[in-house]
């Protein structure tokens, strides 16, 4: 085994995702905390360790923002910590969960993301350009959409695919989303309206990227023991990764990341997965961007490198095809508060695993699910395993 | 959203009801005003820059020649131990032709930015900069050859826009 302690996940909470929401951030944590907690039938004083997790404090303009939204995440007078890794925050979070419990230190943790983008006023888009280097990059005037156009780019260029098959992927997701109560950008569209949708920075026009967003999220972890007491399905963490590549951005190619491959294998290690494709019955990868989905589920090692798009046209990631991805509707789908979205991929998992999906249920009883984040300078990832 | 959970908090709030005043918000603007050191590897990386060279750092260990040079080879974590030129010349490793500027804002006229991988330097050691000289972005491709377009001397501060943009190289651009 792997740690002191295994690890359950035994409740999920989430808020709407919208563009602004009238809720403060601390707001947003509380309701999101809250409904886990009832979830999972705990209060408060049952919780000894409390993980939060959140994006740039630009975003908010309030700097220390783990300590301004304490209160909202229940973490009066508790051990507490904030974590950030840029996009792969929301997936890094419950990992940091994880090994509170793991360590043998605690036997509950209380992660919680949030994220409040509106407050960057009118547009977040600008707090984005702080993240570049001062001296080589913001000169050139960097606008965050360039470097995943370049991606993107490279992606297409290296595997010979064409932008329709990439777009299946926004189609997909933002159906799929239509069944998602929280959703902020559900809609049934075709490959056509996302190929004649707005230019923003070639290859990536505008139905080929997620929104901003403001939301929360949040989950319950408790130690094995603690987990037989209170719950007959719980749903264990089987599985954690996490890697970050070179800042040096400009001197790898983007083609293939890397770093994500990294972090999966070291989550299926400690799972126990040799065959991805085989062992695994429904995945999360993060799909800030349509080609992102596809990039993450080669780096994730479910199919070949270039071979997710082939997947994609032939339904296999379809709700009902062989390996579902995104069924929630992804961050193409249901929204993208940054540290939010990628733990609202961790609670779907959840909820797939334990048949609570509702609509969105996937067919075939599902055991073994994947989430995975992406972020920094397109060098992070993190990977979570969970099980039934 | 698990089907047990039968309401879902968040109050929406329209770009509208902010315009008529409706919902209460406070604005500010920072003024927080920074001047960064360039560094050891990047303030001589700059003053090379200014006299129209472009430098790179070298690791004996693992033999990269590096752009944007460094003093620390972060794979063998050593310090690097040689200073070389690269020309100004490269080749095209991907690019974007971008409508929105960086507060997100749109351009009539793309800006074309592109990684480029400069002769000299090690495989896949690339920058990034602006194309210039382009009539139709949607003429460029990945692999083309580019030249760097500086500033007349005079102009130079010891800055990567030095470097005003990189243009495709005669022989290769039909553009």
């Amino acid at each position: 085994m792997y740690g002191k302690k295994r690890v359950a996940i035994v409740g999920a909470g989430l808020t709407l995702f919208r563009r602004r929401l009238k809720e403060t951030g601390k707001e947003l944590a509380y309701e999101a905390a809250k409904m886990a907690l009832d979830a999972a039938g705990l209060e408060l004083r049952d919780i000894q360790s409390v993980v939060m997790g959140t994006a740039p404090d630009a975003f908010d303009g309030v700097h220390m923002k783990g300590e301004y939204l304490a209160d909202g995440a229940g973490a009066y007078h508790k051990p507490y910590t904030r974590v950030f890794v840029g996009g792969g925050t929301g997936v890094f979070t419950p990992l940091a969960g994880w090994w509170h419990i793991a360590s043998g230190q605690f036997d509950t943790c209380l992660v919680v993301c949030e994220e409040k983008m509106s407050s960057c006023y009118p547009h977040p888009q600008y707090a984005f350009t702080t993240i570049f280097d001062p001296i080589l990059e913001r000169p050139i005037g960097m606008n965050l959409i360039w470097i995943f156009a370049l991606e993107m780019q490279r992606y297409m260029h290296k595997h010979n695919i064409k932008k329709e098959h990439i777009a299946l992927v926004s189609v997909k997701n933002k159906g799929n989303a239509l069944d998602h109560p929280c959703a902020q950008l559900a809609a049934r569209i075709t490959v056509d309206d996302v190929l004649n949708s707005e230019i923003m920075a070639w290859p990536v026009q505008r139905l080929d990227v997620s929104p901003t967003s403001d939301g929360g999220a949040a989950l319950v972890l408790v130690s094995e023991d603690v987990a037989k007491e209170i719950t007959d399905n719980p749903v264990w963490i089987d599985g954690v990764g996490w890697c970050i590549d070179s800042t040096h951005w400009t001197n790898r190619d983007l083609y293939y990341p890397d770093y994500v491959e990294y972090a999966a294998r070291m989550a299926y290690k400690m799972a126990g997965i040799k065959n991805p494709p085989k062992e695994i019955d429904v995945a999360e990868p993060y799909d800030p961007f349509d080609y992102k989905e596809l990039h993450h589920m080669e780096g994730l090692l479910l199919c070949k490198k270039g071979e997710a798009p082939k997947l994609t046209a032939e339904g296999v990631t379809q709700r009902d095809g062989d390996l579902p991805i995104n069924p929630s509707g992804g961050l193409l789908g249901v929204g993208n508060p940054i540290a939010a979205a990628g733990l609202m991929k961790v609670c779907e998992i959840f909820w797939q695993l334990r048949g609570e999906a509702g609509k969105r249920q996937i067919p075939g009883d599902p055991r073994t699910g994947i989430a995975q984040a992406w972020g920094d300078l397109m060098q992070y990832g993190s990977v979570i395993v969970l099980r039934r | 959203m698990s089907e047990k959970i039968k309401r879902y908090l968040g109050e929406e709030v329209k770009a509208e009801e902010i315009k008529e005043g409706k919902i209460p918000i406070e604005k500010f603007k920072p003024k927080a005003k920074y001047a960064w050191s360039a560094g050891i590897a990047i303030s001589k990386f700059l003053e090379e820059l200014k006299k129209g060279r472009i430098i790179a750092s070298t690791c004996s260990k693992c033999g990269r020649i590096m752009v944007p040079p460094r003093i620390y080879c972060e794979l063998c974590f050593k310090p690097t131990d040689g200073w070389t030129y690269v020309k100004d010349t490269g080749t095209i490793n991907t690019f974007s032709a971008s409508y929105l500027a960086a507060d997100a804002t749109r351009l009539k006229e793309p800006i074309i930015v592109a990684i480029i991988d400069l002769d000299g330097a090690s495989e896949g050691m690339g920058i990034i900069h602006k194309i210039g000289e382009v009539e139709d972005w949607k003429q460029l491709k990945i692999g083309m050859k580019v030249e760097a377009v500086w500033k007349p001397p005079e102009e130079r501060e010891g800055a990567i826009t030095d470097i005003k943009y990189f243009k495709p190289v005669k022989e290769a651009a039909t553009l």
